[in-house]
């Protein structure tokens, strides 16, 4: 018998998915080639491996696109509500039977841990399209007045850290209010979707409903400035989002941005203190930290620092960095070579402005782009750490004294997307809660999504809101 | 960790000075210091501690680590027959069981220990007579713990003179649940001064009873600071025994008491636990919550009986490529 309890590998199986060598764009229902013939690489961010090449849109392409939606979109909204739901229930459910399939390729293109993209990601798809295709034929008593309208071509833009749960956050409610949508996936990112747009097809979905267009920012840009686009999602960092809303600026066009954040995760003195861990460690390490609700500011109440600084190390030693298409990985690769860098570089300025930077012993693959779990110390306000966005598995301690000042650290940042509390008294979530500026303040507990709960931001981290009832609003003309 | 501080936490794994009834003689000085102290620890997040176990419970054990854990698993078996219905050779052919478990393969580990009523316990020590095997006894008015405290420790001294390694006592859940804390803390210590030098004592909460999960982190308190050497979550004989989530909150207790006071204490799950597959999600909450200084069958037992089988019927899959049946591993 060995000393020691060592898991051994337990790779997901590759077998389930099929990728093709070449993808093209999706447009009108077809698979075609861009105008120009682009193409670039999609790669596999834990082993730098080409996964495929896709079809790059340009302009001419953005074009075509939003044609063919236009043209679908006469008889896509005079559809009964209840036809629209017919199609959307049969999209959810080929993507609970496809499930396993779309978990590991989204795996493989993004870097995320299997259990991650299993466990969280595909459950989710599959609950938006759902959830959504309830609302389709109750649009009257959604509470926008009676027979409320789609706006017309929906054109989204969506980034690469949840690249099948972003876009069924964008195309599930543009269609059940009866919109036809040109969606642009992430160029680091691409297949899920192109998955998806087979998923259309599978489900009989009439052609130019859903339009798929893999590119660059410069095809987002087209997108984006299209005179026949009647709405504009935008899911990304917030720089991006400023150039967005430029563009729209004195349009006709409706816009919902969704951008960057900078979570305080407040954990009070008298917090259930081994779940609070847990939900620190929820927090930043899921998704490598990739997540714009990231509670990437702990912010600890000074007189049980020490006792939960060490249980937080204790516990970030048992996470699991490697192989993302194990199931025993925690922490999977970072997205991209380009994320990596930036990662890297705001990590040692946090060094070089005095903070203490402290990392569990673990080992990096030799290939791939990765970045073990981080915790900085000794962080003030002051620090870029403590304000910037890293977008990245860096935890940023903060101390406080008193709930004002909790409040006061926490809503002293340009963002306002996201927050939590850790405390055993209700009466104190609820009153800390009400003064946090953030979209969503989440009390013993972190980063849980639900289809019927709202999700959006304050201040830099954007406007609109996607999800629940609310995220119905961004679609209709009310 | 929780107030009053004890003047020195001592490092993981380092020599206690002291024993843990001198450390908390400030705590255990009255009923209310002990209230105070008990109600001071950190509360506990029902949904966040299921959440938790229930994320452990999708490790992926396979090949190696999966004949690791199982041969781990078997060593770490209390063989248990509790039944109004127990025979000498009853127990005997238990005794047997525990030394070779798997007839078929006498490579298998022996398990840890048999458990039986207090008046078979000279029985099973002949049984296992030589081979490693301890003999555990469930004393203390096994299982309601309903009876004088001078009955629960002549069952005690009776078990203990009859030759048992390990006395598994059950507390009072009901001066637990009236809060009258001090009055199960002193039987403990009673207790464990009639196991003397020669049994090692656990203490069965019967976590189901104690039915909120902040009890349950008070009671695995109350028992490692009266001189527990193993908490224990349950009898076995109500609806819910051993539970993921309840044994790796007693887990946190033994490791969080570790850290503060350098006394290590074993954790014994009890319960409800049929399959190999829930046996290897446990081994993988000691592993990952105690760590591995909790994985051997000196701080980490199952009580189960019927969990060995699965375990010997899972290790023959292995060894042979082809599963077996019931009729290839022992009726005990």
């Amino acid at each position: 018998m060995g000393s020691l309890f060592e898991y051994a590998p337990a790779p997901e199986s590759r077998a389930v998915v099929d990728i093709a060598p070449s993808y093209g764009l999706f447009i009108d229902g077809e698979f075609t080639d861009s105008a120009d013939g682009k193409v670039f690489k999609t790669v596999s961010p834990a082993t730098e491996e080409v996964l495929s090449e896709v079809a790059q849109a340009g302009e001419a392409d953005v074009d075509r696109a939003v044609k063919a939606a236009r043209k679908a979109f006469a008889s896509w909204s005079a559809l009964p509500g209840a036809e629209r739901a017919k199609y959307l229930f049969r999209i959810a459910r080929i993507i609970q039977e496809r499930s396993r399939e779309l978990a590991v390729l989204e795996t493989l293109d993004n870097g995320k841990p299997i259990k991650e993209t299993r466990d969280a990601d595909l459950p989710l798809v599959a609950a938006h399209f759902f959830y959504y295709a309830g609302w389709a034929d109750k649009l009257d008593h959604a509470g926008f007045g009676a027979d409320p309208a789609p706006l017309g071509v929906a054109g989204q833009v969506i980034p690469w850290n949840f690249p099948l749960l972003m876009l069924a956050w964008k195309i599930a409610p543009a269609l059940a209010t009866g919109n036809t949508v040109v969606l642009k996936p992430a160029e680091t990112t691409p297949l899920s979707a192109l998955f998806f747009a087979d998923i259309c097809r599978q489900a009989g979905l009439p052609k130019g409903v859903v339009n798929i267009l893999p590119g660059y920012g410069d095809a987002g840009a087209a997108l984006v400035g299209h005179p026949d686009v009647n709405k504009v999602a935008f899911t990304g960092s917030t720089a991006v989002g400023k150039e967005i809303a430029r563009t729209v600026a004195g349009t006709s066009k409706k816009l919902t941005l969704e951008l960057g954040g900078k979570g305080a995760n407040i954990v009070f003195d008298d917090a259930p203190i081994d779940q609070a861990v847990e939900g620190i460690v929820t927090g930043i390490f899921f998704n490598q930290g990739q997540v714009c609700c990231a509670g990437s500011r702990l912010l600890v109440q000074e007189s049980i620092q020490d006792e939960l600084l060490d249980a937080l190390k204790r516990r970030l030693s048992t996470l699991r960095l490697g192989d993302p298409l194990d199931k025993n990985t925690d922490i999977g690769a970072i997205n991209s070579a380009e994320q990596l860098a930036r990662i890297t570089e705001l990590a040692d300025k946090g060094e070089a402005e005095g903070a203490e930077r402290w990392s569990p012993a673990c080992e990096i693959p030799s290939s791939g782009y990765w970045f073990a779990p981080t915790l900085f110390t000794n962080v003030t306000q002051a620090h870029t750490i403590a304000r910037d966005e890293i977008f990245g598995p860096v935890l940023s301690v903060l101390s406080f004294r008193t709930p004002d000042e909790a409040v006061a650290k926490a809503n002293n940042t340009q963002y306002g997307l996201s927050a939590g509390i850790w405390t055993e008294k209700g009466s104190r979530i609820l009153a800390v809660a009400n003064k946090l500026r953030a979209g969503v303040v989440w009390s013993n507990t972190f980063n849980k999504f639900d289809p019927t709960s709202p999700f959006g931001g304050y201040k830099e981290s954007g406007f609109g809101r996607e999800g629940g009832r609310h995220g119905l609003e961004a679609y209709l003309d009310v | 960790m929780p107030s009053p501080k004890l003047s020195a936490p001592l490092e993981q794994g380092g020599t206690p000075t002291t024993s843990p009834a001198k450390a908390f003689a400030d705590v255990t000085a009255s009923d209310s210091t002990l209230r105070r102290f008990l109600h001071g620890l950190p509360g506990v997040d029902a949904v966040g501690l299921e959440a938790r176990a229930a994320s452990l419970g999708t490790r992926s054990i396979k090949t190696t680590a999966k004949a690791y854990a199982i041969d781990l698993a078997i060593s770490m078996v209390d063989l248990t027959t509790l039944e109004g219905a127990d025979t000498p050779g009853k127990v005997r052919a238990l005794g047997a069981k525990a030394v070779h478990p798997d007839p078929t393969d006498r490579t298998s580990p022996t398990t840890a220990a048999v458990c039986v009523y207090p008046d078979m316990v000279a029985v099973a020590k002949e049984a296992v007579a030589g081979s490693g095997v301890k003999v555990a006894s469930v004393a203390t008015a096994f299982p309601a713990g309903r009876a004088a405290l001078g009955v629960k420790l002549a069952d005690v001294r009776d078990a203990v003179a009859a030759g048992a390694d390990e006395i598994d006592m059950v507390i009072d859940r009901g001066a637990f649940l009236a809060g009258d804390y001090l009055k199960v803390y002193d039987e403990i210590t009673a207790v464990k001064e009639a196991c003397g030098t020669s049994a090692r004592l656990k203490v069965i909460f019967e976590t189901g009873e104690l039915s909120t999960y902040d009890n349950i982190r008070r009671a695995s308190w109350l028992g490692m600071m009266a001189g527990a050497d193993f908490i224990k979550t349950s009898t076995g004989k109500v609806a819910v025994n051993a539970t993921p989530a309840n044994t790796l909150l007693m887990l946190e207790a033994v490791r969080d008491f570790r850290a503060q006071t350098g006394v290590q204490v074993g954790v014994k799950p009890a319960g409800g636990i049929r399959t190999t597959k829930d046996a290897v999600k446990f081994l993988v909450l000691v592993n990952e919550t105690a760590g591995q200084d909790w994985l051997d069958n000196h701080w980490f037992r199952f009580g189960a009986s019927s969990l060995l089988n699965d375990l010997l019927m899972q290790r023959q899959k292995l060894a042979t490529g082809r599963y077996s049946g019931p009729d290839y591993v022992t009726v005990d």
